[in-house]
């Protein structure tokens, strides 16, 4: 009994401990937005001061933080769209009709990812000119979309492979074809799975940030390039900096708040069952 | 309403060849049962009726219509799984009603199918129900409603009861049985189960290494099984072997030295045998009788009570056997008995594993479950 307290407590304290600690450069940076510029970058950095708006003033007068925000919601929800149009029907080749080398495209599939998106940046900036989607929103949602779709994939073919071929056949004695067994057999049965996935993909792609600022300039910069513009080689910029960080995660950070059981229940879907 | 024909069907996955050409006749209304021990290929050949799989060689017809072509919605089929397969997400009305919103049938329409098909399972109460929120009998049943809504040629069953406990089991197959007679539907039921195929079947096959064994009436495979595997698959407790020697054999019949030296004539074709072959002979348990005169001896091992009989295993000079006594018999565990049985019961296989021939039919051999549909079909098989 004694022990089983201790062990808890110990487990509990320990969790704190990673909580906290994943969330401490997050509390900094919001602590670090309501200073002044002095402040922020003192030594030693002062944990209590009168707390002032200027810098969100600031960030507010110098950018549209509106319009950098909606190509953010465009671009990180169209991509994840599409990144699931494409991944369905994908996963579910791969899940119900497997070949031999079915593995072996899946692992090639995610080993995608273990290349450096800089090794690839020459041939798509040069693609991208080409085809005059520079620093434009369909261009970058094309490219987010490319650069999820692996794990959206993944994702799904893991879902859709704990899905009992007896309910599949049972639709198809029913008389379902392919698009109908998808549509209303495969997907209900996978929402949760489905749904977190989206929210990984939409999170990924609204925090990435080497292939907005390189292929966007303006017309269709995300929020991460509204927050990398307040960053400048001279004079004091960290609590700008902050500010606009925080402005730019709060809608994400709220979403993944609020969706947070979904996630869990989604991305532990196929274990519990 | 349909028949359906087997013509040199041939299942190969890879090298394997898991169905190894089987011909076979479903007659109109029929209730047939697939059984066998698992890995026969029972499960392999109904679902290459219901068409998902496909077969790799031979013709499947139903009504004279060859189908390996068709799409397994438009074969007319209905299914029902071994796991219900259920739709977990839809609610039993859309569960029953799937197939006919597929094909287009207007709400109103579909509703009132649905209640009907309702009404002859008494689920019209559930219907609001999602399949989680249901016992695993009434999920069956809503499984078997399904099916019926589709209202199919030949109803599909494949192993439907295994997930149920004993008790509902039991239940569930007297329903099976009523629903079949109600709807004067052609049934293909698989299972692994002999007393299921026994109690339910008007036909069964008997399969085995994806080869049939046998197909006759429930009572054609139980007093005349074709061969040593059918003989000892059909028939609970087991049928007792033990090997003989042959000591007279002509046309009329074989005369066999049993264990313990008795002698006994047992009415068979033994035309192909000569004094001194060695042949297995079987007796079913509940043929054998305790009798102080019989030429058979054993030790009781186990005793097994059951009220209206009483198992007992005893160590014979042939090995192991069982013997179904009467329920009030007073022998205890460890006692000495003596047993005999009416030759007309024993069989006799060469080894080979084939039977030799009764002299005399049983007669409930023929005889069909209901009296109409004498009519419909020819003799057996």
């Amino acid at each position: 009994m004694n022990q089983t307290l201790s062990k808890k407590l110990v487990l509990t304290l320990l969790a704190w401990f990673i909580a906290l600690v994943v969330f401490f450069p997050i509390f900094w940076m919001i602590l670090t937005s309501f200073k002044t510029e002095g402040e922020a970058v003192a030594t030693p950095p002062s944990l209590f001061f009168d707390p002032t708006l200027a810098g969100y003033h600031e960030v507010m007068a110098r950018a549209d933080y509106v319009k950098f925000a909606l190509n953010s919601v465009i671009v990180s929800v169209g991509s994840t769209l599409l990144a699931l149009l494409v991944a369905v029907p994908a996963a579910y080749s791969m899940a119900f009709l497997p070949t031999p080398r079915t593995r072996g495209t899946l692992l090639w599939m995610l080993s995608t990812k273990m290349l450096p998106p800089v090794g690839v940046l020459m041939p798509i900036y040069l693609i991208f000119r080409d085809l005059g989607l520079l620093d434009s929103l369909t261009g970058l949602t094309i490219v987010y979309m490319l650069m999820n779709l692996p794990i959206v994939v993944w994702m799904l073919y893991t879902f859709f492979k704990d899905v009992p071929r007896d309910i599949l056949e049972a639709g198809r004695m029913d008389g379902a074809g392919t698009l109908q067994e998808v549509l209303y057999l495969l997907m209900p049965l996978t929402l949760p799975g489905i749904a977190s996935t989206g929210l990984l993909s939409v999170i990924l792609s609204w925090n990435e940030a080497f292939w907005s600022l390189n292929l966007t300039t303006s017309d269709a910069a995300p929020l991460t390039a509204f927050i990398a513009s307040f960053s400048s080689p001279e004079g004091l910029f960290w609590a700008k900096l902050s500010a606009a960080s925080t402005m730019a995660i709060a809608p994400i950070l709220i979403l993944g708040w609020m969706t947070q059981k979904q996630m869990v229940r989604g991305l532990t879907f196929g274990a519990v069952k | 309403m349909a028949t359906l024909e087997l013509n040199n069907i041939v299942k190969e996955f890879g090298d394997t060849q898991v169905i190894k050409g089987i011909d076979l006749e479903v007659k109109d209304r029929e209730f047939v049962v697939f059984v066998g021990p698992s890995g026969c290929g029972k499960s392999t050949l109904l679902r290459m009726i219901a068409g998902l799989e496909s077969a790799s060689s031979g013709d499947i017809k139903v009504d004279g219509q060859r189908i390996n072509e068709v799409g397994p919605a438009e074969r007319g089929l209905a299914m029902v799984f071994q796991s219900y397969a259920l739709y977990p997400h839809m609610t039993v009305e859309d569960n029953m009603g799937f197939s006919l919103r597929l094909a287009g049938v207007p709400r109103a329409e579909r509703r009132q199918k649905v209640l009907e098909a309702a009404r002859i399972l008494q689920l019209e109460n559930l219907l609001d129900r999602k399949p989680k929120a249901l016992s695993g009998g009434q999920r069956q049943r809503v499984a078997i409603g399904r099916a019926i809504v589709r209202n199919p040629s030949i109803f599909l069953f494949d192993e439907p009861l295994s997930n149920l406990d004993a008790a509902l089991r039991v239940q569930m197959r007297i329903e099976l049985a009523r629903l079949h007679d109600e709807l004067d539907a052609t049934m293909i039921y698989v299972t692994h189960d002999q007393i299921e195929a026994m109690t339910m079947a008007d036909k069964i096959v008997v399969l085995q290494g994806g080869v049939v064994e046998q197909v006759g009436s429930p009572m054609e495979l139980y007093h005349h099984p074709r061969n040593r595997f059918v003989a000892g698959f059909i028939g609970s407790p087991k049928m007792n072997f033990v090997d003989v020697e042959v000591l007279d054999a002509n046309a009329e019949g074989v005369s066999v030295r049993l264990p313990g030296g008795g002698e006994c004539r047992v009415p068979v074709d033994g035309g192909d045998c000569r004094p001194g072959d060695t042949l297995t002979l079987g007796i079913r348990p509940e043929h054998l009788t305790l009798d102080d005169q019989g030429p058979l001896s054993g030790k009781i091992v186990v005793i097994e009570r059951l009220g209206g009989v009483t198992s007992l295993y005893l160590d014979t000079e042939g090995g192991e056997w069982i013997l179904m006594a009467d329920g009030d018999v007073s022998h205890r565990v460890h006692d000495a008995v003596r047993f005999g049985f009416e030759p007309g019961r024993a069989h006799l296989f060469a080894e080979d594993g084939l039977a030799l021939a009764s002299l005399e039919r049983h007669p409930l051999v023929n005889v069909e479950r209901k009296e109409n549909r004498a009519s419909t079909s020819g003799d057996d098989h």
